[in-house]
């Protein structure tokens, strides 16, 4: 178990000494000597508390606060941690409160919400800080009443014994409980899983009553005293700089009270750095957005000037006919494809997606004597805190990030760029400043998930068996948003779902091409697996197309039979979502699985009526495998509804059941989104998109009627949840579209009317 | 700056601002009730949903000089404790996932279900395609309109 977290640790890159102190918390889930005084998250001492960990303190009401040292952006971990404390714990779910942590990695270890990884780290370390309370409570009560501790029992959050019938509240243990040794995590007695209370049931979220009543508060509801509103005119186009401006008309509008200019942020852009520009400080809001369409600022647009998105396609889908980087070799392509009877080709373009999540990226910032107190919508409050460190030159101790709710995040607040600006304009302008990102400011200067193009081409040999798998992709990677020097995908970008391709076939090569980054890029729900998963998918259903078979029964064909796959020589560098292959192994049974269960729950070879179809596609991403069954119904017009999905997931342990349910309800209409309507182009070196008219999102008439999750039993490990949802989803929904009308899609977004059947 | 008078959740307000300043910031910035939502500024998503006169009026495109002598609903004025239809039926199908959206989406529901006690999923879908959920949680706003139509 302590493996299980030091390896965690490891991963982060955290040092020796870090280990050592984050072990003696998280690991064994106590804090020495504290007595019966802890402290909340935000570090103020609460007296009368006992604090057995840093997730963890049990007031002497028996009320169980417990710490949220992870984001909440709408995916439900919030209760999702505190459900597998109090699980352990024997809590009274109804006497749980869940506070959030600050952003303090040395007290909490990781918590940069990205990645689908918060249940996977943190399952076995909260179960841990449970169980090691609860054995606590029981050794308490059984002194006490001077009988054996295995004799007592600790559920709804107090302690009985059975022969006695004597009975104690947590609450009134607490004292006696903090003197009492710490066990040992190896002598530690965990739930059988079968007695758990809440893991595997569904629990409505924590927050639900504050968000129906409207008093939930997310990133732009932050509020100090006298706290000024700022908006920031930024270079439309990536990497440029104010030449000059005029803020006279500016200044004249009723409530504007600064123009502060902020240093061109340059190429490459960096994560989490302002792209400059010039920011309007006012009263409110209305006079900030005002003072700032008042400005006259003239740009110089710099090296990106010229970009256009389209053109850059064309040289991407271009460079294919050029040797590109080897990034997987199996076998020997080119001979196969030379022996080859049938050679299937094919082309895959996909748009610029940006993230679209409701609230913009906003934050308040209150720096004052050298302190910066920070409220934020943010998804990794510790880069957050470095950032704002490094950028204002303040000590660490002094600066504080506090997370609020986020109002959608999707990746996007996972970079603290507008942090630091707000930050930076409270140091310069001495008041408490509120940052507003306007939608436009959003869909222009977003993070983006990249443009790609796929080529695929497949060798079939006489008897129709697939024997060659040719892969080539270009795309500008998120690296070059920190190094522009980097023109070819990293690893893990081209290892979501092209460099770990599961089929049994004998030759298989991936090839990357070059492409530039002309924007900053970042990634979105599921980032690569989006496009790469479009390609993949829709080729697999040509291929079942060209020999005739069912596409379920090929995609089965081409996984092949039950193995762990390894990579070793074949891809350089294995990308498995940051896990070893000996603990999170690569298990075609559990993906042939879910596409059997995805098909039978869908009916899957129904007779449908003319102009219905459906479509499958089954992915392993974030380590949950996935198989979804979309089906489609195209009018005579031409006009597409969804009436249905299902999915099925293996995910290992499902904690919060209802959660996941939502997750993948939630996925099926945000892949309708990249699948049918969303895009963002450049044109002179900026978005043609401002707002939510040019970038579209699926709104409820245009989306999946109903959407059918049906979750994989299962014991092992838990796996990721928030993203998995998204790769399949675009390629069945394709393939539907295929099976209804006889149209092949190799472009998104969907555009029925100009694709010829 | 002129004063306007406007009264939200029953309630009047003096407020000096700019005449063309968008209700939604007159609801934030100044009264400081803050579960009106911004997201677009251009009446294109739907998170400033409020009432007015008992519509639903997306209150970032809706300048307060209009809003006098009108009757104003927000989300914390839609019932005294959380109670209303609408909001028993959001906790019952859970249906936020970050939630930002909801008070836009639930004074949406709320109008309609004012206009049509018993609306079908077409009128559904036609009442609420001005509310964008980015989580996507429409099939649960969906079931729980229904529901909250039953108990009306």
């Amino acid at each position: 178990m302590i493996s299980y977290l030091h390896k965690t640790l490891k991963k982060e890159g955290l040092s020796r000494r870090n280990f050592i102190q984050i072990s003696s918390l998280s690991a064994t889930g106590i804090l020495l000597g504290l007595g019966v005084t802890s402290c909340g998250p935000d570090g103020k001492e609460v007296a009368g508390s006992w604090q057995p960990s840093v997730y963890l303190r049990i007031d002497s009401e028996g009320k169980v606060i417990i710490t949220a040292h992870r984001s909440e952006m709408g995916q439900g971990i919030r209760t999702g941690l505190a459900m597998i404390v109090a699980d352990e714990l024997g809590a009274d779910w109804e006497k749980v409160v869940v506070e959030q942590a600050v952003g303090d990695e040395k007290k909490y270890g990781n918590q940069n919400t990205d990645g689908s990884f918060s249940i996977r780290m943190y399952y076995q370390p909260l179960r841990e800080a449970g169980a090691t309370a609860r054995h606590l409570l029981l050794a308490a009560a059984a002194e006490e009443w001077n009988v054996p501790a295995s004799e007592c029992e600790a559920k709804n959050g107090e302690v009985t014994h059975a022969g006695s019938g004597k009975s104690i509240g947590y609450g009134e243990l607490t004292a006696a409980a903090a003197k009492l040794p710490v066990p040992n995590i190896t002598d530690l007695k965990l739930k059988d899983t079968k007695d758990f209370t809440l893991i595997g049931k569904e629990t409505p979220i924590v927050d639900l009553k504050d968000i129906v009543t409207g008093k939930a508060i997310y990133g732009i509801d932050a509020e100090v005293p006298n706290a000024k509103v700022a908006v920031i005119a930024r270079c439309p186009v990536m990497g440029g700089s104010v030449s000059k401006f005029d803020d006279t008309a500016a200044k004249k509008i009723k409530g504007v009270l600064d123009i502060i200019e902020l240093d061109a942020g340059g190429i490459p852009p960096q994560l989490n750095k302002p792209m400059g520009g010039i920011a309007v400080i006012a009263e409110n809001t209305w006079a900030a957005i005002k003072g700032r369409e008042a400005l006259e600022i003239t740009w110089d647009y710099g090296p990106n000037k010229d970009y256009d998105s389209e053109m850059q396609t064309k040289e991407m889908v271009k460079s294919f006919e050029s040797e590109g980087t080897v990034r997987r070799k199996d076998g020997d392509v080119a001979k196969a494809m030379s022996g080859a009877s049938k050679i299937l080709d094919r082309t895959y373009t996909t748009p610029y997606f940006a993230h679209g999540m409701i609230e913009p990226p906003c934050a308040l910032a209150n720096v004052k004597d050298n302190t910066c107190e920070v409220w934020a919508p943010i998804q990794h409050p510790q880069f957050a805190k470095d950032s704002v460190v490094g950028a204002l030159g303040l000590d660490d101790k002094n600066v504080t990030v506090n997370v609020t709710l986020l109002g959608g995040a999707f990746g996007r607040k996972s970079k603290p760029d507008f942090i630091v600006e707000a930050a930076l304009l409270s140091q310069k302008s001495g008041h408490p400043i509120r940052l507003l990102w306007t939608r436009e400011d959003d869909i222009h200067n977003d993070f983006l998930q990249g443009q790609s193009a796929h080529r695929i081409k497949v060798g079939l040999d006489k008897k129709n068996g697939v024997v060659a798998w040719d892969h080539h992709a270009a795309f500008p990677s998120i690296g070059a948003t920190s190094n522009a020097s980097v023109i070819q995908p990293s690893g893990f970008e081209i290892g979501m779902g092209a460099t770990d391709l599961p089929f049994n076939i004998p030759n298989i090569q991936v090839e990357t091409h070059d492409a530039k980054a002309h924007t900053r890029l970042g990634w979105l729900r599921s980032v690569c697996n989006i496009h790469n998963g479009f390609a993949i998918g829709s080729m697999v259903d040509e291929i079942a197309v060209t020999r005739g078979m069912d596409a379920k029964d090929n995609l089965l064909d081409l996984i092949g039979p039950d193995r762990s796959l390894t990579f070793d020589g074949i891809v350089g560098n294995h990308f498995n979502y940051g896990e070893s292959l000996e603990d999170f192994p690569w298990e075609t049974a559990r993906l042939k699985n879910v596409i059997e269960r995805a098909a039978k729950e869908a009916n899957w070879g129904q007779t449908l009526p003319k102009g219905q179809g459906q479509g499958i596609a089954a992915f392993k991403s974030f380590l949950t495998y996935v198989a979804c069954v979309v089906r489609v119904a195209v009018d005579e017009k031409g006009n597409l509804t969804i009436p249905e999905v299902h999915y099925a997931l293996d995910c290992g342990v499902a904690v919060n059941v209802d959660r996941i349910k939502a997750q993948f309800e939630g996925g099926a209409i945000f892949g309708t989104s990249l699948g049918m309507m969303s895009k963002i182009s450049y044109k002179d070196g900026r978005a043609e998109q401002d707002n939510f008219d040019g970038y579209r999102i699926a709104r409820m008439p245009e989306s999946p009627i109903e959407v059918k999750v049906h979750i994989v039993e299962s014991s092992e490990k838990p796996t990721g949840i928030g993203e998995p949802p998204i790769p399949p989803f675009v390629p069945a929904l394709c393939n539907a579209i295929y099976a209804a009308t006889g149209k092949r899609i190799t472009s998104l977004p969907i555009d029925l009317a100009n694709t010829t059947a | 700056m002129p004063e306007f008078t406007i009264n939200i959740n029953g309630k009047d307000h003096v407020v000096d601002v700019l005449e063309d300043t968008p209700l939604l910031w007159v609801i934030r910035d100044e009264l400081q009730m803050k579960g009106t939502k911004f997201g677009c500024g251009k009446a294109l998503c739907g998170a400033c949903t409020v009432h007015f006169n008992g519509n639903a009026t997306r209150s970032c495109s809706f300048p307060v000089s209009a809003s006098v002598g009108g009757k104003i609903t927000t989300i914390e004025g839609l019932s005294d404790n959380g109670d209303h239809p609408v909001q028993k039926a959001w906790m019952e199908h859970n249906v936020p996932q970050c939630g930002y959206c909801q008070p836009g989406q639930m004074m949406s529901a709320a109008a309609l279900l004012n206009a049509n006690p018993s609306p079908t999923d077409a009128d559904i879908d036609a009442g609420m395609a001005g509310n964008l959920c980015r989580c996507g949680t429409y099939t649960r706003i969906k079931a729980a309109i229904h529901t909250a139509a039953k108990e009306k």
